[in-house]
């Protein structure tokens, strides 16, 4: 399956570049992972990045790495769509100091315009 | 997180333990945490297993007992504050303040299926902030799915305001005291 994964640097998301990169050894997934600039996070592109090619050595799994500038969520989406990507993978969200799920910004633009499917990583 | 807050206080509402008539003739009593008839935390794990599917919002109360019994640990922890709704030896239903790291206050509540529209998720939340303004509670706030319109006109009758909106839920927000 052709992945992509996008990353901003929030907690979910590093969650997600975990899983991702776990699945994708074991089912061989062909992964790309996009390093986004969330602006809801305080991690800068270069160490987000940085965290990517990390994982990605730790877990020996060959995955291009690129930045998507501007607006993650359509970026991600525009991406995804005229590449023939299968799916995209995101953070799933936080939770509030109660438990409540709470999805970031990028996820909620990104369920409701892709027209691949899309996998919130809890 | 910044967030919004009214300029004007919220209530006054008198604190626990508030008795009143329910809309279907039932007697209830809204007590502190604790203060219950029983054991608060195992009536509260039977009321949180029963409840509806339905009316879970944003992931929570959560199903199955191991996890109930977590986020209970989680939201009756010292820091947190918290009130039921007995009728009798049943809580009928429950709301909660957890602090967030900023010193304001997450808000939720729930009421068990067979109590709802009986007016006593105003008894609730009025008896939970004015709780938390004996507590010492300045900021309040809370999320809620944007359809949920029974709820959001509860939390406006109550004094909290609308602040920020995202595609699924709104937050609101309340002020218990002067700052």
């Amino acid at each position: 399956m052709k992945v992509l994964l996008g990353v901003g640097g929030s907690d979910d998301s590093l969650r997600a570049l975990e899983r991702a990169v776990e699945r994708a050894r074991e089912a061989g997934d062909e992964l790309t992972v996009a390093v986004l600039d969330n602006p809801e996070s305080a991690a800068a592109v270069d160490d987000v990045e940085e965290r990517v090619r990390d994982t990605l050595a730790a877990a020996d799994v060959d995955a291009a790495v690129r930045r998507l500038e501007g607006d993650p969520g359509s970026r991600l989406v525009d991406v995804a769509e005229r590449e023939g990507f299968d799916r995209i993978v995101l953070g799933g969200g936080e939770t509030s100091p109660l438990g409540k799920i709470q999805l970031g910004s990028i996820a909620e633009f990104v369920v409701l315009n892709a027209s691949v499917s899309v996998t919130l990583v809890r | 997180m910044t967030r919004d807050y009214p300029d004007t206080v919220a209530g006054p509402y008198e604190p626990p333990p508030r008795t009143f008539t329910d809309r279907a003739d039932r007697e209830l009593t809204v007590r502190v945490y604790g203060e219950g008839p029983g054991d608060d935390l195992e009536a509260l794990v039977e009321m949180y297993e029963g409840y509806d599917p339905e009316d879970r919002a944003q992931g929570i109360p959560p199903a199955g007992e191991e996890r109930i019994r977590s986020w209970l640990d989680t939201i009756t922890d010292d820091d947190c504050y918290n009130v039921v709704a007995w009728h009798d030896d049943w809580p009928a239903g429950h709301a909660t303040l957890v602090p967030d790291r900023g010193g304001a206050y997450e808000l939720a509540i729930f009421v068990d299926s067979d109590y709802q529209n009986a007016g006593i998720g105003t008894q609730l939340i009025e008896g939970l902030l004015g709780h938390g303004h004996d507590i010492g509670i300045e900021r309040v706030w809370l999320t809620v799915e944007r359809w949920n319109e029974p709820a959001i006109s509860l939390y406006h009758k109550v004094g909290f305001e609308r602040t920020g909106d995202g595609s699924f839920e709104l937050e609101m927000t309340a002020r218990l005291r002067e700052e």
